[in-house]
């Protein structure tokens, strides 16, 4: 059993890496482990224009993350999966994993998030994946995956890849909703899917979607919008976005071929004899994203439900502590935000860490604070508000939950 | 049908050099870009089927390709249930797909005894 790391830091994504960092800072004996074979998590594939025109390029911010983790002295481990975690007795951690056993008196936990399925029939045909799996293929590994593509399912997420698979010449069909299901939801209704898109209008890439959007605050004009949608799309990027359209199923025997398609009312019902095959050989299925809790459920933490933050996710303070001694949240896991949100937060985390342990380089309360308002003012300023309660449910979480 | 690379990006840039390595998937070799996983190589190569289902023997290929779905699951030097998605490709790797397996004691449901199937 090796026992020689203040804090071992599972998930070498913005939070990770930012927290690991920062707590090596510190003077803390710090370990980095990832289950992927590249460092930066998430971060790797995002590829995205800021508002002043500069390109967010997640493999430099990545990289520049690495750098400052291994200047500070972290030892980092890639390929590594982390199967267990465990309270003993003396207020430490066993942390099983692929590589053997670790015992920690810290543990962080930077899992990230994972992607929501919106299954229809035909999904598991090659060639259907999650719309983050496109992303990565297109933009870490540099695979084409495929021709021509379907993405079913409407979201800021869903936006965001599509223009980074247009960026790389990938062709896309149309973008449709998923069919109305219990698992679906409001990812399937037309008025729910727009009003969720109006939110993210200054992300529109064209002014007349920009300013269109505008005039749809207004919620007659909203329906008018909808009653009067075309059934073929609005093209965006090239490709139409088909608000008044779902997905049935996928076809193809050995793989994809296409998908069958049918219009639908602004309230989401099939239009009987309006369904027709789109030819395709791709298809990315856009669900949303939901924090990964496995670890923290295996280690006992107590849990809140929390739609906003996109799921079900472990109870911790803004110092980003769990209710378990010595183990500790960052990024995603804890609820659903921008890669910046979650650098920030491991900042925190890192910090705080290093505090209760009275590392040797240990932050004051101050600068403590101050990561922490860090974290409030990148909030405030990100480009992508996945949620707009995101703030004030956080603010609820840590005012009733740590007293 | 061949998917192949994304060699020229307008914003990532020229695709970086990379050494080039063998390998094999069920028996065909294949060539793969040093520091990619199992499933990216396979798919430049314009191979999407990875396994049949044990049960069903429908195919699977990559769903989420982070590691989670364990959809693109392979067997590599005679480990089987490795994730091709999280796994780097080495130089004379022997990947195997998956296939059907005998499922001695599951009980047949009505809807597949009725003949209307």
């Amino acid at each position: 059993m090796n026992a020689i790391y203040d804090l071992i830091v599972v998930g070498a994504g913005p939070a990770g890496l930012a927290a690991a960092g920062s707590a090596a800072q510190a003077g803390l004996k710090v370990l980095l482990l990832d289950e992927f074979m590249k460092l930066g998590g998430r971060l790797l594939g995002q590829l995205h224009q800021e508002p002043g025109g500069a390109w967010w390029n997640g493999i430099r911010e990545a990289e520049l993350l690495v750098l400052g983790a291994q200047e500070a002295g972290a030892d980092i481990a890639t390929g590594v999966s982390v199967t267990g975690l465990e309270r003993t007795d003396n207020n430490g951690w066993t942390l099983w994993t692929t590589q053997g056993c670790y015992r920690t008196p810290f543990v962080l936990l930077a899992t990230g998030a994972a992607e929501s399925a919106n299954p229809l029939p035909g999904w598991t045909l090659p060639g259907v994946m999650s719309i983050g799996a496109a992303q990565v293929m297109t933009n870490v590994q540099r695979v084409r995956v495929g021709n021509r593509g379907v993405v079913i399912g409407m979201s800021v997420l869903a936006m965001a890849i599509m223009s980074e698979l247009r960026l790389a010449g990938i062709e896309l069909a149309a973008i449709v909703l998923p069919p109305g299901n219990a698992l679906s939801g409001k990812d399937s209704n037309p008025e729910a899917v727009l009003d969720s898109l109006l939110r993210f209008a200054n992300l529109a890439p064209n002014a007349m979607l920009k300013y269109g959007a505008k005039f749809l605050q207004n919620s007659m004009l909203r329906n008018l919008a909808l009653n009067l949608y075309p059934k073929q799309g609005i093209r965006m990027l090239d490709v139409p976005l088909q608000l008044r359209r779902c997905a049935i199923e996928i076809v193809g025997r050995d793989a994809v071929e296409g998908v069958l398609v049918a219009d639908i009312t602004p309230r989401g019902e099939p239009i009987a004899g309006s369904e027709r095959v789109v030819e395709a050989d791709f298809v990315c299925i856009a669900g949303g994203l939901y924090p990964l809790v496995e670890l923290a459920a295996v280690a006992g933490c107590p849990f809140r439900y929390v739609p906003e933050l996109g799921g079900h996710v472990p109870v911790h303070g803004e110092n980003m502590q769990t209710l378990l001694p010595g183990l500790y949240v960052a990024g995603n896991i804890t609820g659903v935000e921008s890669a910046k949100v979650a650098i920030a937060q491991g900042r925190v985390a890192g910090l705080s860490i290093a505090f209760s342990a009275a590392a040797e380089k240990a932050p004051g309360e101050a600068e403590i604070k101050d990561a922490m308002e860090q974290v409030k003012l990148t909030r405030h300023e990100a480009l992508i508000q996945f949620h707009p309660d995101i703030a004030r449910s956080r603010a609820k979480l840590y005012q009733i939950e740590i007293v | 049908m061949s998917y192949g690379r994304i060699e020229h990006h307008p914003v990532l840039g020229p695709l970086p050099p990379a050494a080039t390595l063998s390998f094999s998937f069920d028996g065909n070799n294949y060539k793969a870009r040093e520091g990619e996983s199992v499933a990216a190589a396979l798919l430049a190569n314009g191979v999407r089927t990875l396994r049949l289902h044990e049960e069903h023997g429908s195919p699977r290929g990559i769903y989420c390709n982070i590691g989670h779905c364990m959809e693109c699951r392979v067997t590599i030097s005679g480990i089987t249930g490795v994730r091709s998605c999280l796994t780097q490709v080495k130089n004379g790797m022997d990947v195997r797909s998956g296939t059907v397996l005998p499922s001695p004691f599951r009980q047949t449901t009505e809807a597949e005894r009725s003949p209307s199937l």
